[in-house]
């Protein structure tokens, strides 16, 4: 066993594996993507405009918005802040390709994307995210 | 002992050390919190001579409009104002005011006159020459070429650095994390200031704390008020090309700057930045230091940009931030020693300008420090202009 889940006494759920760019990525159930990705090795998910320098986790609690990433065809969302699911297909590099704007059926397939976890709204990743 | 004490590490307190170690002197900033951690990390950077009425804030915005320039030119982290626009992202984009309506529109071409600075007006069907995702039906606009954008947080932090790199070891120092708790006085005189962490001696105090700086000045006797006027701005997920090539605003954006009114007042105001993200605002509001942006006035700011560039209603808000503009109460900040407390130079509240400001208050501080005549007149800035009651 993992020497860190005995430390913590874990008992975590069967694992299972998401879509990462088309590589099977292994999960623990309860993982943020971030965690996820992180655990897997891949440190930059996404690079900037200008320079293309790479982004990926940085703060790791949801404040800097560096981590952005394309879940189930709905781009800029937080890896840090979105649970892992089985089924999901995480798309990395740059959000928006030609410049053109997210598709209308992006926020349809993010409601439709699983049920919500208790309090965990997929779509946290929106708005209001001053308070 | 050093020369000046400055108290503010935010883009004013940044500017005035800069130009005072420029001038010579031995300065310590001072900041309770970090660099940038008050009203200037939380703005979008603007560098604007449109929004100002013909007078000494206009000659104030010309002044450093050109210090602006100059700062990108000049520095060692590139030469602006190319993609790296002297280390702070200095863009000299250009700003394009847009009028709903003909009358509006009248109205905004006499102001342009009355400014005299270098303007083009937009006829309705030239306005997508500038903006290609513009809306249908606006009445025509007024492009101003000398409209700038910097980031400003990074501005502020590079000013510092630059001026200790610049001006030999010791010219500059920072210090974060040190509140200032009153003053040390020689009679009336101000000769330092008391802080949680000892007494520092100076030759002079600038007091560059924003929108605390009614606090600061209160700390030394004097009154400067200095009010809250809350503004809110919504960002969106970064965009891979620009869509917004210039700062974008509706004449209301002026009339709303120009106004004392408590309640809230909002006007599209789009810009895209250089990593990507659209910055949607600007709203106005006078609730005190309350950070609780009610998801209203976020709504109408995002129903005001969509109604000027439908292109965004594609794009999602991914987050957005407040801050408190300085704003004094006949909007003109307030830059000069303060005659009831010699020794104790102001250069706060600038309301929503402090970025765009910030470095030709600095620059005037910098001459009265060194007793150089100003090269403009500060009489209108004068901090003994508001008398004594609360307003």
């Amino acid at each position: 066993m993992n020497p860190a889940r005995r430390l913590v006494r874990a008992d975590p759920e069967p694992g299972f594996e998401i879509d990462v760019d088309g590589e099977a990525v292994p999960v623990v159930p309860g993982q943020s993507l971030g965690a996820v990705l992180h655990a897997a090795g891949i440190r930059s998910w996404r690079t900037t405009r200008s320079g293309g320098r790479p982004r990926g986790l940085f703060c790791g609690i949801g404040v800097c918005f560096d981590c952005l990433v394309t879940v189930n065809g709905v781009p800029s969302l937080r890896a840090c802040q979105i649970e892992a699911r089985p089924g999901d297909r995480v798309t990395t590099g740059r959000p928006h390709p030609d410049g053109r704007p997210a598709a209308d059926h992006a926020s349809t397939e993010r409601e439709a994307a699983g049920p919500a976890g208790p309090g965990r709204d997929r779509g946290a990743g929106g708005g209001r995210g001053d308070s | 002992m050093p020369d000046v004490v400055v108290v503010g590490a935010g883009i004013v307190g940044a500017a005035c050390a800069y130009y005072a170690a420029r001038a010579g002197l031995d300065v310590v900033v001072l900041d309770r919190g970090p660099v940038a951690g008050g009203t200037t990390g939380a703005g979008e950077g603007n560098v604007l001579v449109s929004d100002k009425e013909p007078g000494p804030e206009l000659d104030l915005a010309l002044l450093s409009n050109r210090l602006w320039r100059e700062l990108a030119d000049s520095g060692p982290d590139g030469p602006g104002p190319g993609p790296a626009g002297g280390g702070f992202e200095f863009e000299a984009k250009g700003g394009l005011v847009v009028a709903e309506t003909p009358p509006v529109m009248e109205a905004l071409a006499d102001l342009a006159v009355k400014q005299g600075v270098e303007h083009a007006v937009v006829e309705p069907g030239r306005l997508r020459d500038y903006e290609p995702h513009l809306a249908e039906g606006l009445a025509g606009g007024v492009f101003y070429p000398q409209d700038a954008q910097v980031q400003p947080m990074l501005a502020a932090a590079r000013l510092i650095r630059r001026g200790g790199e610049s001006f030999g070891r010791g010219a500059l120092m920072l210090r974060t994390g040190v509140t200032v708790t009153g003053f040390v006085r020689d009679g009336d005189r101000v000769t330092g200031v008391r802080t949680d962490q000892g007494d520092i001696l100076a030759g002079a105090v600038v007091n560059a704390a924003g929108t605390w700086g009614g606090e600061v000045a209160a700390l030394a006797g004097v009154r400067v008020p200095v009010l809250p006027r809350r503004g809110a701005i919504l960002v969106t997920e970064p965009l891979e090309r620009p869509l917004i090539r210039h700062k974008v605003y509706t004449a209301a954006y002026v009339t709303a700057v120009a106004s004392d009114s408590e309640g809230l007042e909002s006007s599209a105001v789009v810009e895209g930045t250089p990593a990507g993200p659209v910055l949607i605002g600007a709203s106005r509001e006078r609730v005190g230091f309350d950070r609780a942006v009610p998801a209203s006035v976020l709504g109408r700011l995002a129903a005001q940009a969509v109604a000027l560039f439908p292109v965004l209603a594609g794009y999602k808000a991914i987050r957005a931030y407040c801050g408190f503009r300085p704003y004094c109460p006949d909007h003109l900040p307030v830059i000069g020693e303060d005659p009831r407390a010699p020794g104790l130079y102001h250069a706060c509240g600038h309301e929503g300008a402090g970025i765009g400001l910030a470095p030709a208050t600095g620059h005037l501080i910098a001459q009265a420090l060194t007793g150089t005549r100003p090269d403009l007149e500060l009489t209108p800035f004068r901090p003994d202009r508001f008398g004594e009651e609360t307003p």
